[in-house]
């Protein structure tokens, strides 16, 4: 038997999966088993299968994902930190007809533009938020966030959150899908292969409620994980994610057509 | 100087406050979405607009923002996106619009912000004041940035200045200022407000602003409207465009107003309300037999260099800078006379307005002596 | 032509509808004008004041320390207005409620029983209406149709009924208003 080359190997008739060109093809400046990357995936396999490439605008974050844009290869904006709920409120609001979302990391999101979340979700604002809670200021080094678990150690909390004067983990999602203006809440992972194919299906029910133009918000939390923040390899930085924030962070949806689950 | 915008009036004449006559022109000047919080002595603004349904009138959105954080930001998406927004606010609540204003400058979004300033530092009071201009002027936020200011005076121009501001937003991708006060903001005059203007429809708005970021054209490369690059060459490039950007700015967008100046030995320089009260203070003086003339920036940024230099050349012997501030302007004043005639400062500050009476007194004092 | 005002008195007295209505005039005769009310803190108190001017030029500045004609609805103003009366210019004010009279010597003092005379039409909202007639009389600076024309532009549609009552209020106000001796 001649031997099997690449060459081989690579050709269309094999191909059982194709990056979406919705993604450019700049490598992903985030660290390697960070689910960052797998959500950008999502998001933008959603977009395209939804074909709305043409019709989407997406908003940026300041955290790990403030270069999102130069991944998502479609129209973005890259909004002050914590201010993206805002400008997609703005963008929405006057061009009705297309498809808006932020992607938003847990520091900006659920600290400094807890506002911005909470105001636009209470508008009902007919946009996505795609939400990372890793539990940690990533981009700057591993500080802690309003969702670092208890006890959890981050340099800004060296010897663990003391509850008791640093307050509790921020469930910001909860907070959110009590207001009458979300439509959509959910929280999943992009860990495993199946939590992969659940989020997916939880990030494409929201974007098919803004083409529907459903009345309200979709949110969907991903719970991922910060090997770098948290100081751990990708591994065992899931298995701790699944041991210690999934406890604490049930995934799973929140809150389905406007009814609280 | 005083360039022309480009909208025609039938005669159409109300009494209003200036407040509303700037809330009126943003629905005729065409504007596609305001976003503002309220604060005194602005709020007729968003009143205003709230009671006029502009949706119903030109299709435009209205909305009370959660925050001026919030409100700046949404021009941000809106501006970003092609569309005409704008907001309004005074001091405190500008103050907060400082870091999305630098975002703006950076990605080079077009939007207009109107600043009805009132006595500070801090809360301050809700009386007219001019103690915004440096934080107008110089930047505000931080980076090397500049925003075109304009300064109207009355309450037609607070009507008229709505069109020039977005006509320059959009030809140079940036944020404008008008920067009035609680006198030009609450009192009333005759306005002959301009026809309404039609809103660009989104097709004009894809061919007029290919940077917009509306949905990815098909077949086109994608946009992205940010400020943000990691790489420090690239970032210094992109602040050298800027600051051609500024440079051609200064050169091209000075406005102002030249009173009775032909013969003056004296020159009050002064803008918006106190070029008002100034104004009469050079009838007083005149009616003295002092020979005196009013300069009357209408742009604060770009400041009339050119035309405060002539006079220096044409031999005044004093000019006194009359605003409302501990003495900001001044300090532009002093930079484009470079020492070659006597400058100094008048004004009362933290919401007292100066009298007619106070700016001659203060003249004859420090400019003329005896 | 250039005429400073300064109407004040207590909020709910219509000062600020009285300097819009003759702002309106203005406008009716081509004249230009300003109005300035005092806003915020100002008016806690219930003080309210306003300053109109009319001209036949352009208006330099819209607030003043001296005024052509001061029209005075309470005893605060009259404390506070009294002396930025130029001298020559006129002073008008409802004596109902005001203990200490105007003084002074070298201005023109006038009475208008604003107060008395729109209780007695059986409509105290028209008392502002009554002190304007007053004002008119004095100093015909506007020609009445075109307070009238004025009155229309400040009126919201629904109250275009009440013209002929504020008309009559002005009339009365013409017809009452004294010179102090
Ligand atoms: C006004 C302002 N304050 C602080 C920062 C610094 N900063 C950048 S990202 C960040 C936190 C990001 O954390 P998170 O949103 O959780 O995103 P992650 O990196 O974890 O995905 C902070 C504090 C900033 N850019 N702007
Ligand atoms: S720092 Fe954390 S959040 Fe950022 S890319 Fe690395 S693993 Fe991901
Ligand atoms: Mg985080």
């Amino acid at each position: 038997m001649s031997e099997i080359t690449i060459k081989d190997i690579i050709k269309p008739e094999n191909i059982v999966y194709e990056k979406t060109s919705l993604m450019t093809d700049k490598s992903l400046s985030y660290c390697p088993g960070c689910g960052h990357g797998t959500t950008h995936r999502l998001v933008m396999e959603v977009l395209e299968e939804l074909g709305q490439e043409n019709d989407t605008i997406g908003v940026a974050p300041v955290g790990c994902s403030v270069l999102a844009y130069e991944f998502m290869n479609i129209d973005m904006q890259e909004a002050a930190h914590g201010r993206a709920p805002a400008v997609a409120t703005a963008i929405k609001r006057l061009w009705p007809d297309k498809i808006v979302f932020t992607y938003q990391g847990d520091g900006d999101l659920a600290a400094i533009g807890t506002a911005e979340t909470i105001h636009a979700c209470n508008r009902g604002e007919k946009i996505v938020i795609v939400f990372i809670n890793n539990g940690i200021y990533g981009m700057t080094g591993g500080q802690m966030a309003p969702t670092t678990l208890p006890g959890m150690k981050t340099s800004t909390s060296p010897y663990g959150r003391d509850v008791n004067s640093m307050g509790n983990p921020l469930k910001i999602t909860e907070l959110i899908a009590q207001l009458p203006g979300t439509y959509y809440v959910s929280r999943q992972a992009v860990h495993t292969p199946s939590a992969v194919r659940k989020a997916k299906k939880a990030i494409k029910k929201a974007f098919q409620n803004q083409l529907d133009d459903k009345p309200g918000l979709s949110f969907v939390e991903v719970v991922s994980n910060c090997n770098s923040g948290w100081k751990m390899e990708p591994v065992a930085s899931n298995v701790w994610m699944e041991e210690n924030m999934f406890p604490y962070y049930e995934l799973g949806d929140i809150k389905l057509e406007g009814n609280l689950l | 100087m005083m360039k022309q915008s480009k909208t025609n009036k039938m005669g159409e004449l109300r009494l209003m406050k200036g407040n509303e006559a700037f809330a009126e022109a943003a629905i005729r000047a065409g504007v596609d979405g305001y976003f503002g919080y309220p604060i005194t002595p602005q709020s007729e603004v968003i009143e205003y607009l709230m009671a006029e349904k502009p949706h119903e009138r030109t299709g435009m959105v209205v909305l009370q923002a959660e925050s001026e954080v919030a409100s700046i930001n949404m021009l941000y998406g809106g501006g970003g996106s092609g569309k005409k927004v704008m907001t309004s606010s005074s001091s405190p609540g500008i103050s907060l619009m400082q870091e999305g204003l630098s975002y703006m400058a950076g990605g080079e979004v077009p939007c207009v912000v109107a600043n009805v300033v009132r006595g500070g530092p801090g809360l301050g009071d809700i009386q007219p004041a001019q103690s915004d201009y440096f934080q107008s002027v110089k930047g505000g936020g931080h980076g090397d940035y500049r925003l075109p200011v304009l300064a109207p005076s009355s309450v037609q121009e607070m009507s008229d200045f709505v069109p020039i501001a977005y006509e320059l937003a959009f030809r140079y991708r940036t944020p404008v200022l008008i920067i009035s006060d609680g006198l030009i903001g609450q009192m009333m005059e005759k306005v002959e407000l301009f026809d309404q203007m039609p809103r660009l429809t989104d097709e004009e708005i894809n061919e007029l602003y290919p940077w917009a970021t509306n949905g990815k054209p098909k077949g086109k490369k994608r946009r992205v409207i940010t400020s943000l690059d990691l790489d420090p060459y690239k970032l210094e490039k992109h602040n050298f465009k800027l600051q051609s950007k500024y440079k051609t700015i200064e050169a091209e967008e000075v406005r102002c107003e030249i009173i009775e100046c032909e013969d003056a030995d004296y020159i009050i320089i002064a803008y918006g309300s106190s070029a008002r009260i100034s104004q009469k203070a050079i009838q007083l003086a005149r009616e003295e037999g002092l020979k005196v003339g009013l300069l009357r920036p209408i742009t604060l940024w770009p400041f009339p260099k050119k035309p405060i230099n002539e006079l220096v050349e044409k031999g005044v012997k004093g000019i006194l800078s009359v605003e409302m501030s501990a003495g900001q302007m001044v300090e532009d004043v002093k930079l484009a006379v470079r020492e070659r005639t006597k400058v100094e400062h008048f004004g009362r500050y933290g919401g007292v307005i100066h009298s007619p009476e106070e700016v001659l007194e203060a003249l004859k004092n420090q400019i003329i002596g005896d | 032509m250039t005429e400073e005002i300064i109407i004040a008195g207590f909020g709910g007295q219509g000062v600020l509808s009285m300097g819009k209505i003759i702002a309106y005039s203005g406008i009716m005769q081509n004249q230009e004008v300003s109005w300035f009310p005092a806003y915020g803190p100002e008016m806690r108190g219930g003080t309210a004041n306003v300053t109109v001017i009319l001209s036949d030029e352009r208006i330099s500045s819209p607030t003043l320390t001296a005024y052509d004609t001061a029209i005075i609805l309470n005893q605060q103003s009259m404390d506070k207005f009294e002396s930025t009366v130029k001298p020559g210019g006129i002073l008008i004010y409802d004596p109902n409620g005001i203990s200490k009279h105007p003084t002074r010597t070298d201005i023109n003092i006038y009475t208008i029983e604003g107060a008395r005379i729109a209780a007695e039409m059986g409509n105290t909202k028209i008392f502002n209406m009554v002190v304007l007639g007053g004002y008119l009389e004095v100093k015909p600076l506007v020609k009445l149709d075109n307070v009238i024309k004025g009155l229309k532009k400040s009126l919201h549609e629904r109250y275009h009924k009440l013209i002929p009552l504020n008309e009559d209020a002005i009339n009365m106000g013409m017809r009452n208003v004294k010179k102090t001796a």
